[in-house]
This record gives C-alpha cells, sequence and structure tokens, in this order.
C-alpha cells in the first residue's frame, strides 16, 4: 500500500469508526432513557403538567416549551397534526421552560389558565398572537392580555391565580427538570422518555412513528 | 548512501504518520465528548483543542509528499498544548488548588465527566497525547535527513 492510500484509507476508518460510535452509543442511551422513563416519569411530567389526548396512549410527548419561543409556535400545529395521526395513541405534555426574559409571566398567565381547564386554548392564543407580544425575542408579557381576552378566562382570577406560590413554583420545578434533562433550546421534545436523535421535526415524527409501532 | 537517506526518512514518515493518527484520534475523541456525549468543553480544553486540530489538517500535507520541515513549524502548537494539557490535569487531580483555576464562569475546568481506573481523565488523555505526539516529531525531525 502506499502512502497516498494508507492516509486515505486510515482518514476514512476513523471518521468511519466515529459514525458508527455516535450511533451505537445513541441507541444505547435512547433505549437507557426509554426504561429509566417506564421505570420512572416524574422528571419528565409533573403531576401538575398540562397534558392533551387520551389519558390511556401508550406513546407519551413531553414538549419544553417558552411561550416566546417562535419555533415553538411553527412546531405546535405540527404536533397537533401527528397526534392526529394516530387518534387516542398519543398523549402531549407540557412543561414550562422560560428561557426569553420575560417568558415566566406568560408561563404564570398559562399555568393559572390552566387552574381554569384553559391551558391550550390560551396557548393557542398566546402563539397565534407572538409576533404582537414578543417582537423580536424581546416578550413585553403586559402585551398578552390584549389577546386572551376571547378564550373564555376569567381574567380578574387569573391576575390573582398567578400570583399564587404554587404556580411560581411549577415553574421553578419546571426549570429544574430541564436542567436535570439536559434540555437547552426549545421546543425540546421526549417520547416515552427518548430525545430526539438530533433536532428536527422528521426526527419527531419518525420517533413517534416507532414508539406508536412498538407500543400497539 | 541514497538508500539509506530513503530508509532514514520512511522511519521518520512513519513517525509523523503515526503524529497524524494519534491527533486524528484525540480530535474525533474530544468531538464524541461534546458532540455525542454532551459533555460541554471547559475553557482549557478549548485550549487544547486550538493546539490539536489544526495538526489533523496540517500534517497530511506534510506527509504526502514528506517534509521534515514540519516539525518545525507544528512544535509551538504541541508544546503549548502540552503545557496546557498539564495544567489541566494537575488541577483536575486537585494538585493546583482551587483558587488558581483561571475559568469560574460557565464550565468549571474541574468538573469530572470520565474516570476510568480512577486516575485516568479527559485532561490526562489530552497531556499524553500532546507528550507522545511532541516527542515522535521531536524524533522524526532527527532521524530525516535535511
Amino acid at each position: 500500500m502506499n502512502q497516498k492510500n494508507l492516509v486515505l484509507i486510515s482518514a476514512i476508518l476513523l471518521v468511519l469508526a466515529f459514525i458508527v460510535g455516535a450511533f451505537v452509543y445513541r441507541g444505547q442511551k435512547a433505549d437507557a432513557a426509554g426504561q429509566a422513563y417506564q421505570r420512572d416519569k416524574s422528571t419528565y411530567v409533573r403531576p401538575y403538567s398540562p397534558s392533551h389526548g387520551n389519558p390511556a396512549a401508550k406513546v407519551e410527548i413531553v414538549e419544553f416549551f417558552d411561550p416566546a419561543c417562535d419555533t415553538c409556535k411553527e412546531f405546535y400545529p405540527m404536533v397537533r397534526d401527528l397526534m392526529a395521526k394516530y387518534p387516542d395513541k398519543v398523549r402531549l405534555y407540557a412543561r414550562y421552560t422560560p428561557f426569553h426574559p420575560g417568558s415566566d409571566t406568560v408561563l404564570k398567565m398559562l399555568a393559572a389558565a390552566g387552574k381554569q381547564g384553559r391551558f391550550w386554548e390560551t396557548l393557542e392564543a398566546v402563539f397565534a398572537a407572538q409576533s404582537s407580544w414578543a417582537p423580536n425575542h424581546q416578550p413585553r408579557p403586559e402585551l398578552v392580555w390584549n389577546h386572551i381576552g376571547g378564550v373564555g378566562l376569567d381574567l380578574a382570577r387569573l391576575r390573582s391565580d398567578m400570583e399564587l406560590p404554587e404556580i411560581a413554583n411549577m415553574i421553578q420545578q419546571d426549570l429544574a427538570d430541564a436542567k436535570k434533562l439536559n434540555v437547552k433550546a426549545t421546543p425540546e421534545f421526549f417520547v416515552n422518555g427518548k430525545p430526539l436523535p438530533t433536532w428536527g421535526y422528521e426526527q419527531l415524527r419518525t420517533l413517534v412513528e416507532d414508539e406508536v409501532k412498538s407500543a400497539y | 548512501m541514497n538508500s539509506a537517506v530513503r530508509a532514514q526518512d520512511s522511519l521518520s514518515w512513519t513517525l509523523v504518520f503515526v503524529c497524524w493518527l494519534l491527533a486524528t484520534v484525540a480530535m474525533l475523541g474530544s468531538l464524541f465528548f461534546s458532540e455525542v456525549m454532551g459533555y460541554a468543553p471547559c475553557i482549557l480544553c478549548w485550549y487544547q483543542r486550538i493546539c490539536m486540530y489544526p495538526l489533523v489538517l496540517v500534517l497530511p500535507v506534510a506527509l504526502l509528499p514528506f517534509d521534515r520541515n514540519i516539525v518545525r513549524s507544528v512544535i509551538p502548537l504541541t508544546v503549548v498544548g502540552t503545557l496546557v494539557a498539564g495544567f489541566h490535569t494537575l488541577l483536575i487531580g486537585g494538585y493546583i488548588p482551587e483558587d488558581m483555576k483561571p475559568c469560574t464562569q460557565g464550565v468549571p475546568c474541574t468538573e469530572l465527566h470520565i474516570n476510568w481506573f480512577g486516575f485516568v481523565t479527559i485532561p490526562l488523555l489530552s497531556a499524553l497525547a500532546f507528550v507522545l505526539i511532541t516527542a515522535l516529531l521531536i524524533l522524526a525531525h532527527r532521524r530525516s535527513s535535511p
């Protein structure tokens, strides 16, 4: 073998070893995460976490989201479509992740709306008006009030509820769980405890498909 | 004489080739730790990467065809890398007191991600790679014909 080929083949082998290693490592880690999730879901889902879908669904998507995150807004209808593809088989949980300054106030509103049973309706209104109250990633939570009038909330009660310590505690707990699960950006998804192999909608769709296939 | 020179240069070529293999394994290993396993590199890790990654790209240029002068060019990188990796190894081993560590914000340089057999840490692997590469490069330079 001449020197040129030796260098070339070594480079290819080393890069291949890296790719195979990464693939194997991620696969093992996802399986371990899936098993850990079945044993104990507490870091992924809290009793207060808003959920949508059949409570008996065997595939659970946990989404860490920030109301001011435009990608979260873009993903929301896509996640809903994905759930509609598998009626009664997929359940969605939302976790509060205030990564933008000011998002915590909006999350308090959403959590307080949850106390009135209108978390998802309020979230949809907040997302729909996102460009008005959070232009250029600069959330101005006080503007959100202008956009949630049509949801059917008791706004006076919402105002007092959102100051409750239990609401602040939920957001603190979710942030702590996000840190524990190494969530550094939103939206971040876990499907039955498994993280996306790499970030992206296609990856989420594939992961949900695989989980539905193996659960049903 | 001519064939003796060629044999010497062939040994030097192999030594530099081994250095390139070591550097590439070190680079891919560090990328595996950060990109696949998700360990955030601390500031000292970045300085070591700055000294290691160029070797992966530059050494092959000197292998095809062989150019002994590359050793003069890359020795500054490997020496600085050795010093930083040595410092980092002592820091993580607790031989240098906490208050001397240069990074207090971001990822602490004393964070222990791996500990194989009770003493093998990532900075120790890095220091070993830098020392080996430096030694082999010097040997390659001495053994090759000017």
